[in-house]
């Protein structure tokens, strides 16, 4: 009888402890530890936008919000008008020129934080426009996150003139940037 | 496409004046930190709210800038469409306008748009939107009787370049600078739908300077609007208000740009001024009465027989007893570099909103065409007529009852 209890004793310790040994592996840094979120849920994209361009290259822009406790990595982003899409930086290059590059680790968006894309600064790359986008249009954009979730968002098509930079890895002045705010 | 959301229409504004956005609580502490709240006011942590935070709701039944207590700036823009904007064109051009519109007057900067910092200082933006006869012409839709140029009157001398418009905007604030960024980002995003035609800016007093509601004065020193009817009242949703189809809920706009020869009113005297209008230089009393507000009587005359208000002066010829010969007014003044050896180039941007054009304006303008003392020293020299829709609610868009 003793001995039963003993090791009923013991096979509940160990219960206990092994459960709390992985809870304290899945816990975040933080003392009030929640679960880890797929960031689909954890993001929200607002004000997005994207440049109005008849072919050739465009860009998307807007807020990335993080509503959970751990940074969200995206990847990749997608959107059936053009035929390749890349996420890009704005960055300094030797010559002191302000370039676009493709990022190579995606955009990280900090916990509780968010992630600007803007004329100037990082942004979503339509590489291959598969069709006009005309100012006042909407355009619909997926992004995929480094745990495999997915959340999509639209976008308005306007019209921008401004911040006009150079790509490096192609030509500068690329025509297509220069589109008439023709509709 | 949103579900319009029918309201009845009460006695009261649909509209509150005064919405203090969240740029409220950034000037609560600019003023704090500014020393404007005092370290022995009893209220300092409430601050003194700054007008420029100040917020007139875009979304309703109607349109802002109507009814809204008058601001302090405004610029009237009419674009001309371009030949290849079709129905579908004019669709997505009042999306992003509307967007833009909807965030600035929020207190937001718009989508693009390059200098946000501008957009946080709203000031009772309102971005009022119009149509005219080419519009309608892009739609399935037939043009209200009214919406073509007014007919002509003896008394103008049109310059085509304050006349006519295929969409109309009307930017006001109490802040010059909101003002301009406002109408600076919406005629960008305007310019690849449409060319700007022409663009009138006019002034009232700063905010501040008088009581709220207090009745405009013009550059010839008058009183001007008193007989206004009251935004919120059964009278002014009567006078203005359109319940006519795609229209309900919207009205219309005669704007005209009035040139005033001040050179010619100096040689004036003030009685002699006086008896132009019908009405004291003083107070706008009509001169059988005490106060502004006093009914004029037309019928008064002076011990010789003469009547006191004269038949010919503005008021008298103004006014009528058919009630339905009503507008409401809602002008500014424009004061611009003079040309020539002159002084002055100044005048009024007379507004005028009513339901019916026709019925409401061309009647109460064919009197002071025939005779009207103030024709002396005035002459129109730009005159154009929109539609102008309704409200729209979130998700929707201005001219979506037209459009589809």
């Amino acid at each position: 009888m003793k001995t039963n209890i003993l090791k009923s004793t013991v096979a509940l310790f160990a219960a206990v402890y092994f459960v709390a040994v992985l809870t304290a592996c899945t816990s975040t840094q933080a003392p009030t530890a929640t679960e880890r979120v797929t960031a689909s849920r954890a993001v929200t994209v607002s004000d997005a936008w994207v440049k109005a361009a008849d072919k050739g290259m465009s860009a998307a822009f807007g807020e990335l919000h993080n509503n959970s406790h751990h940074a969200v990595r995206v990847v990749t982003a997608e959107t059936s008008a053009s035929s390749e899409v890349q996420l890009h930086n704005t960055i300094q290059d030797d010559a002191g020129n302000m370039v676009m590059k493709e990022s190579v680790n995606g955009f990280s968006i900090p916990a509780r934080g968010k992630f600007e894309l803007e004329p100037g600064g990082s942004h979503i790359m339509l590489m291959d426009l598969k069709h006009p986008l005309l100012a006042g249009g909407e355009v619909s954009f997926t992004l995929r996150f480094s745990d495999g979730s997915t959340r999509s968002f639209t976008a308005h098509v306007k019209d921008f003139a401004g911040a006009k930079e150079s790509y490096s890895g192609h030509s500068k002045n690329d025509d297509s940037q220069e589109h008439k705010a023709d509709n | 496409m949103c579900k319009r959301v029918k309201e009845t229409r009460s006695s009261v504004s649909t509209r509150r004046q005064f919405l203090i956005g969240g740029a409220a609580a950034t000037a609560g502490v600019a003023a704090t930190s500014l020393g404007l709240v005092s370290k022995g006011d009893k209220n300092a942590d409430t601050p003194k709210k700054l007008n420029g935070s100040a917020v007139v709701p875009f979304y309703g039944v109607h349109q802002a800038g109507i009814d809204t207590d008058a601001q302090a700036h405004a610029t009237f823009v009419a674009l001309d469409l371009h030949k290849r904007t079709d129905l579908d064109a004019l669709r997505r051009m009042m999306r992003i306008l509307t967007d833009d519109a909807a965030r600035m007057t929020g207190a937001k900067p718009a989508l693009a748009d390059t200098e946000p910092e501008l957009a946080e200082t709203p000031a009772r933006l309102t971005a009022t939107f119009g149509f005219g006869g080419g519009f309608l012409d892009r739609t399935p839709v037939a043009k209200p009787k009214w919406l073509r140029a007014l007919p002509g009157f003896s008394i103008d001398d049109l310059r085509n370049e304050y006349c006519f418009g295929d969409v109309f905007i009307q930017i006001a604030a109490d802040d010059p600078l909101t003002v301009a960024h406002a109408t600076r980002m919406l005629l960008k995003d305007a310019r690849g739908f449409a060319r700007l035609r022409w663009s009138q800016s006019g002034f009232r007093r700063a905010y501040g300077s008088v009581a709220s509601g207090t009745t405009m004065r013009n550059l010839f020193g008058q009183v001007d609007g008193t007989r206004n009817p009251r935004p919120g009242s059964k009278d002014f949703d009567r006078v203005v208000w359109s319940d006519s189809g795609w229209l309900e809920g919207g009205t219309s706009l005669v704007l005209r740009r009035i040139q005033m020869n001040l050179d010619k009113w100096d040689k004036l005297d003030r009685s002699g001024r006086e008896q132009a209008i019908g009405r004291k230089l003083s107070n706008g009393a009509p001169l059988t009465g005490v106060n502004e507000h006093d009914e004029p009587d037309f019928s008064a005359v002076s011990r010789i027989g003469f009547p006191v208000i004269p038949e010919f002066s503005h008021v008298a010829r103004a006014h009528s007893t058919n009630t339905r010969q009503q507008i409401f007014r809602r002008s500014y003044n424009y004061d611009q570099a003079p040309a020539n050896d002159g002084i002055s180039d100044s005048g009024l941007l007379f507004a005028s909103y009513q339901a019916d054009v026709d019925a409401q304006f061309v009647p109460i303008q064919r009197r002071l065409e025939k005779m009207d003392l103030l024709n002396e020293w005035t002459t129109p020299i730009g005159s154009a007529v929109f539609a102008i829709p309704p409200g729209c609610e979130q998700g929707g868009y201005i001219g979506e009852t037209l459009l589809g």
